[in-house]
């Protein structure tokens, strides 16, 4: 496999994926401009930070006009799960160059380590074609995910008063959520971290969301390593 | 709605994209340093989609304006529904078209 093949190969992998992260892309443009901010700022925090779960969560919070800690803390904590991307990922890339790496982690996110691993898996060898193949799937992601963030924000400017545009968001998170809780130890992590979120709704900050969070992840932890999940839930 | 101030906008734009940039690379850059994810951080990263997303969620069903509705809460009816509809479909459009259409729906019935 050459390395344009390998390019293509990739291309060819992520193009369902990149279908499915078009309404994301637009609710997470529509919800930045109804959150307050303007078409700039929604388009800069998609180029920036570039992971759609934590630009939904900053654009709800900074609605709320939540403290800048909270804001910041509570995307990282959703982005922390691209620790173990990297850490997958790192084997494959020993011997690549470092400006490479540096290309290569600003556009990981969930579906390019998702197909990229699997495939090199499968048995795909050599650094240069596991690197193109890897911004195959990753480079369509970019480029569609900035120019549907650019169109929600620009339609988003014109959402009739009488559509709840709003619950677009929590029902993007309730479609990431329901496939996420996939054991008994998620379940629970799940229904704690709803559970608390709630309770402390009325926090100073929006700190409830963290709190939640936090709580959700030690429960689920404790229960996985007492050997809770070796019981699917699965559909 | 208060909106945050432009400033904490930007602030929350550089730090959290430089904060998510640090954690896309870490190990791509330190991997023959720090070795591997311990196991332990492992289970405690795979738990963190479904607890942060549900703490995302459900206030925002059960109480949007900070205090929890049970009753007549037309959001938690349509959630249900859409959450079945995330279930059997997993696709996200699906998922967010049916929960408007049924918010809008109930709004319009009662």
């Amino acid at each position: 496999m050459s390395r344009r093949e390998a390019l293509r190969a990739g291309v060819r992998a992520t193009t369902p994926v990149v279908l499915g992260v078009v309404p994301f892309g637009l609710v997470a443009g529509a919800a930045a401009i109804g959150a307050g901010l303007s078409i700039l700022q929604a388009a800069a925090l998609s180029v920036v930070v570039f992971a759609g779960a934590s630009q939904l969560a900053i654009i709800e919070l900074l609605g709320r006009d939540a403290a800048l800690v909270v804001v910041v803390g509570t995307a990282l904590v959703i982005n922390a799960r691209m620790f173990m991307y990297s850490a997958s990922l790192a084997p494959h890339f020993l011997e690549e160059d470092s400006r490479w790496r540096a290309l290569l982690a600003y556009v990981l996110t969930d579906q390019a380590f998702a197909l990229s691993v699997t495939r090199y898996a499968e048995g795909l060898e050599g650094v240069e074609r596991k690197r193109w193949y890897y911004l195959g799937t990753a480079l369509p992601l970019w480029v569609v995910w900035q120019i549907c963030t650019v169109a929600g924000a620009l339609a988003g400017t014109q959402v009739p008063a009488w559509l709840p545009l709003g619950f677009a968001v929590p029902l993007t998170f309730l479609a990431l959520l329901v496939p996420a809780v996939e054991s008994r130890p998620t379940l629970v992590a799940a229904l704690v971290g709803g559970g608390v979120a709630t309770a402390g709704v009325s926090l100073p900050f929006n700190l409830g969301l963290l709190v939640g969070a936090v709580a959700g992840v030690v429960a689920g932890t404790v229960l996985a390593e007492r050997g809770w999940g070796d019981v699917e839930v699965g559909h | 709605m208060t909106t945050a101030p432009d400033t904490v906008v930007w602030a929350a734009v550089v730090l959290a994209g430089v904060g998510t940039y640090a954690i896309r690379a870490s190990f791509l850059f330190l991997f023959e340093r720090l070795g591997g994810v311990p196991s332990r951080a492992q289970t405690a990263l795979g738990m963190v989609p479904a607890a942060v997303l549900s703490a995302l969620v459900v206030p925002a069903v059960l109480a949007p304006e900070e205090t929890v509705v049970l009753l007549g809460n037309d959001r938690l009816v349509a959630a249900v529904v859409a959450a079945l509809v995330a279930w059997y479909t997993e696709s996200i459009l699906a998922t967010i078209v049916v929960g408007l259409v049924a918010l809008v729906g109930l709004g319009l019935l009662l």
